[in-house]
């Protein structure tokens, strides 16, 4: 990689009254790579990304964006008003006007048959794909997504992730992501930041699952988001050893 | 003989066209209580035109549009929730206003009319002033539209994407003060917010867009105060409140007549 990164945090600081949900935070997101963001609830992800969007200033630190920096967002929720009339189409006009083009978002995520479908009655996986497609049309270099799979099912989870993946190649943009879902996680990302207010620990997944900052945060409790994932008695009985553990999960996912 | 009666119906409709479109804004976002708030300082407004000896509808207009500014003060100051601070200005603005009227040098105007609306003694000037006001209005929404709906959809998504700017929010809410002020004297503080909302919610039964349904609540508000002003003269009752309860049975109507196409 000789070209400058996308996007690169200092020292990043962030409290609101007298808590303080992040502190010096160093990032750097380099293009064409995956960085996924773990952290328990309360860690500050949400409100990471929002620094990283610019939707909120640090109090402390820096951040530079590249210039040629075009993001595509997919927020973590999206909740429409019953009273809006909007169709799936019409979602997607808000960033292009072109109809083409918007349809075309909707068949790469696998969704064009949906384009006059109202947005309400979408299904989890569904709502996730339009979002997507609505990231997809700002030919972004880089795809920031929140908890892409939140509210979809098993199998939908893994095609998400697989479609992520393909269009990652496709696009060539880098991905900043955020995830509970540490074993569908692992084995895709290039780079694992765990944060919980601060960075605790970052690197390969290799590097970090083996990190004892990371066993600390989630030796234990990697096990119980497997258990929560996934139906399969033998996963469903691996004991929570933390250390090499969230890899071969991820191994073991793709025979699902 | 009847002009009155048409300077009313060109009065009523000046407001009619805006409110349409700009109350499914506020549904959409839940304003609801923001116009309540507005209508309830409004009457602030007339005691300060009396003791200013200004027009009302200036002094209305103004105190409107310090409300919002206000209000967007204080979101981004105080750790109140949004409904709290709309009551806290609500209610103190109410109580001022009826205050200062009581206060007020000279004639005061009838608190009926303040409340309920006097679309029936409006003058030429004043319809003038209305649909000037108004087209305005008009053309600051049709060029906010699709931002407006940017941030009404996903406000996050919006600003990122660039769909919408940081002053939309603000925007949005000296348009709503400002249609305030010019529909007083049509249906009055207590019932400018039904102007706002019925139509809206009548017009979401027929609507696949969020285009159609403006111009649809466009539509319904206008007939409603066509409507509202002819049960006003052949039933020989307030016009304003004929107003907003043609509305209301518009609203009716379009529920039921969905129900049977169905």
């Amino acid at each position: 990689m000789t070209s400058a990164a996308l996007v690169d945090m200092h020292g990043v600081g962030k409290h609101y009254g007298d808590h303080v949900v992040l502190q010096n935070i160093d990032l750097e997101i380099e293009p064409r790579r995956i960085v996924t963001l773990i952290g328990p609830n309360g860690a500050g992800k949400t409100t990471l990304v929002k620094v990283l969007l610019g939707l909120t200033s640090p109090d402390t630190g820096s951040i530079h964006r590249s210039k040629d920096l075009r993001v595509g967002y997919m927020p973590q929720k999206l909740h429409i008003e019953p009273t809006l009339p909007l169709s799936v189409g019409r979602f997607l006009q808000i960033v292009e006007r072109d109809k083409t083009a918007c349809l075309q978002a909707l068949e790469r995520t696998g969704i064009g048959h949906l384009f006059k479908r109202p947005v309400q009655g979408l299904s989890g996986g569904e709502t996730q794909r339009m979002l997507l497609a609505r990231a997809l049309l700002r030919r972004p270099n880089l795809l920031v997504l929140d908890e892409p799979v939140q509210g979809v099912d098993v199998t939908g989870q893994e095609a998400l992730y697989r479609l992520i993946a393909s269009l990652r190649q496709e696009f060539g943009c880098a991905i900043f992501m955020v995830s509970h879902n540490l074993h569908l996680v692992m084995a895709a990302t290039d780079e694992v930041v765990c944060l919980n207010g601060h960075v605790c620990c970052s690197g390969t997944p290799n590097q970090v699952s083996t990190d004892p900052a990371f066993v600390a945060l989630f030796g234990e409790k990697t096990a119980f988001y497997v258990h929560d994932h996934d139906h399969h008695h033998d996963i469903e009985h691996v004991p929570a050893t933390g250390q090499s553990a969230p890899s071969r999960r991820a191994g073991d996912g793709h025979h699902v | 003989m009847y002009d009155f009666l048409l300077l009313a119906l060109l009065a009523g409709l000046a407001v009619a066209v805006v409110a349409g479109p700009l109350g499914c804004l506020v549904v959409w976002q839940r304003m609801a209580y923001f116009g309540d708030t507005l209508a309830h300082s409004a009457l602030l407004g007339v005691a300060l035109g009396l003791w200013l000896s200004v027009g009302s509808g200036v002094a209305v207009t103004l105190v409107c549009l310090a409300v919002a500014a206000m209000l967007t003060v204080l979101e981004r100051k105080q750790g109140l929730a949004t409904d709290t601070l709309l009551g806290i200005l609500a209610h103190t603005f109410l109580a001022g206003g009826m205050v200062a009227l009581a206060l007020a040098p000279g004639g005061r105007p009838g608190i009926e009319a303040l409340l309920f609306g006097d679309i029936l003694t409006v003058t030429g000037t004043e319809v003038l002033v209305m649909w000037s006001a108004s087209l305005a209005l008009l053309a600051v929404l049709a060029g906010c539209w699709r931002p407006f709906v940017a941030l009404t959809v996903h406000q996050d998504l919006a600003m990122v994407e660039g769909a919408a700017g940081k002053h939309q929010k603000l925007i949005l809410r000296l348009l709503l003060a400002s249609l305030v002020a010019i529909s007083m004297k049509i249906v009055g503080v207590l019932l400018v917010t039904a102007l706002l909302i019925i139509p809206a919610a009548a017009a979401r039964r027929f609507s696949r867009s969020p285009e159609q349904m403006a111009v649809w609540a466009g539509v319904v508000a206008a007939v409603s105060v066509a409507l509202g002003l002819a049960l006003s003269w052949f039933g020989d009752v307030p016009a304003g409140p004929a107003v907003v309860l043609s509305a209301a049975g518009l609203f009716l109507f379009a529920g039921r007549g969905r129900q049977l196409g169905a």
